[in-house]
């Protein structure tokens, strides 16, 4: 990268979809700073500013234009720096990476925090859901490695980050991935080799604590 | 035009405004298809085989491939032909205009689409938040300029622009407001600039067979939440 360009991450540190960004950008050979922001404590000016609309982590300012919204962001880093690719070089590959991003933006983190705001039956069927969710990835999966097929792409990238907070689910819940969805426990563990998720994989049980924090404060206990 | 051997089907329902966002898309890139209507009460196996995870319409199918959910399937045209492109060719330019496209879609449209299913207290929530959105949406567009982009018709326009139809149906049907003419003055003119383009406008299904078609499908909702107390959403 020359040396004129400015890369900036506003970032909470146990945000998974910080992680996205930041194993994209380690996939790039990326550097970039980081200013942490306290979204419990009071947000930064800077903030407000790169992100007026909803004020939310991640946000990449790249010279100080900021770009928004994580599977965006991860996008646009693809776009910019296209080595190596990250999205499938056709458009139909393409195509199918962003119907899979988009169906584990519209499912997988809510289905989780369901399991974590719930008690007793409707834990019971959050859980479930949770499940069915991984099964049908797996299925996106196929017979392949990763997401991308033999090598690690874009997809990998929007769902590896979400697992970070797949042990506080599984503690809540009462499952393990490993028995429900083999397979999917197996594709993390293929992940986690990778220097680009190792480096950027926030402690697990450090996740669940902060869940645990979230669940006092919406008075789930 | 598509060379030869190329085949492009449509998968649609004639009064989803999603499937027309497509064929506004496949209409200005000048792309030739064959179109199957889908009846989305009995949905058909072909559907169910190509979108087995939403079952929904639009499905696009490109020399028998898939391709769902409508924005993504612009997406996808834009990128396959290269002629009249609808996104910009700078990726920060492009990061924009994908954001907005999703704003639009996730922050208007579907809480728009929401009240339509509801009732009560729960529709006046969602009217609330469509308008909160809407008027956002109104200080993104720029004075002066006649579509989202500027001059040249685009990406955002034909993923969205159609929501001032299907405002105003919801709006009659409802009896609520959802497009203020003091406070979203260049929204309303962004909305009549895109479908007035005469390309886009003979796509338009007449405006009073979708209200006659969405009456009757709110007779329906209104029955079917009376009976059983929850109505499914649909609708991508």
């Amino acid at each position: 990268m020359p040396s004129d360009e400015q890369l900036l991450l506003l970032d909470f540190w146990v945000s998974p979809f910080s992680t996205r960004v930041k194993i994209a950008l380690a996939e790039k050979g990326l550097s970039y700073e980081i200013q942490e922001e306290d979204l419990l404590g009071g947000k930064s000016d800077l903030l407000f500013k790169s992100n007026p609309l909803y004020a939310k982590v991640p946000v990449l300012l790249h010279n100080g234009k900021p770009v928004v919204e994580s599977t965006n962001i991860v996008h646009y880093i693809d776009e910019t720096w296209p080595s190596p690719q990250l999205l499938p070089a056709c458009s139909y590959g393409r195509s199918r990476a962003r119907f899979w991003a988009d169906f584990i933006d519209k499912k997988v983190f809510d289905a989780g925090s369901n399991i974590w705001r719930s008690k007793g039956d409707e834990l019971e069927a959050a859980k479930n859901d949770f499940i069915d969710i991984l099964k049908k990835l797996e299925g996106a999966m196929g017979v392949k490695d990763y997401f991308g097929g033999d090598e690690f792409g874009f997809v990998d990238v929007i769902l590896i980050g979400l697992t970070t907070w797949f042990y506080a689910y599984e503690k809540y819940g009462g499952f393990k991935i490993e028995k429900e969805c083999p397979k999917f426990a197996a594709w993390i563990n293929r992940c986690k080799e990778r220097d680009s998720v190792a480096k950027n994989y926030i402690d697990p049980q450090k996740a669940y604590e902060f869940v645990g924090l979230l669940r006092e404060m919406h008075g789930v206990e | 035009m598509a060379p030869e051997k190329e085949l492009v089907q449509l998968i649609g329902f004639w009064g989803s405004p999603y499937v027309l966002s497509v064929r506004w898309a496949l209409k200005l890139k000048g792309i030739e298809y064959e179109y199957h209507e889908e009846n989305l009460l009995k949905k058909s196996p072909l559907l169910l085989q190509y979108n087995p995870v939403y079952k929904k319409v639009p499905v696009l199918l490109h020399n028998g491939k898939p391709l769902v959910e409508s924005l993504m399937i612009i997406q996808y045209i834009d990128e396959t032909w290269k002629q009249n492109p609808l996104q910009p060719q700078d990726p920060y330019e492009r990061a924009k205009t994908l954001f907005w496209a999703k704003f639009a879609h996730e922050k208007c449209i579907a809480p728009m689409v929401s009240s339509f299913f509801k009732i009560g207290e729960e529709q006046e929530k969602c009217v609330k938040e469509a308008c909160e959105h809407l008027r956002t949406l109104e200080s993104a567009l720029e004075e002066g300029k006649r579509f989202f982009g500027g001059e040249t018709i685009g990406f955002v326009d034909i993923a969205a622009a159609w929501m001032g139809c299907w405002a105003r149906i919801i709006e009659e049907i409802l009896s609520v407001k959802l497009i203020d003419e003091e406070k979203m003055p260049r929204l309303i003119a962004w909305f009549s600039n895109v479908v007035e383009v005469p390309a886009l406008k003979e796509c338009m299904p007449p405006t009073q067979n979708l209200l006659e078609h969405n009456i009757k499908f709110r007779k329906f909702l209104v029955a079917a939440a009376e009976r059983l107390q929850s109505v499914p959403l649909t609708g991508n």
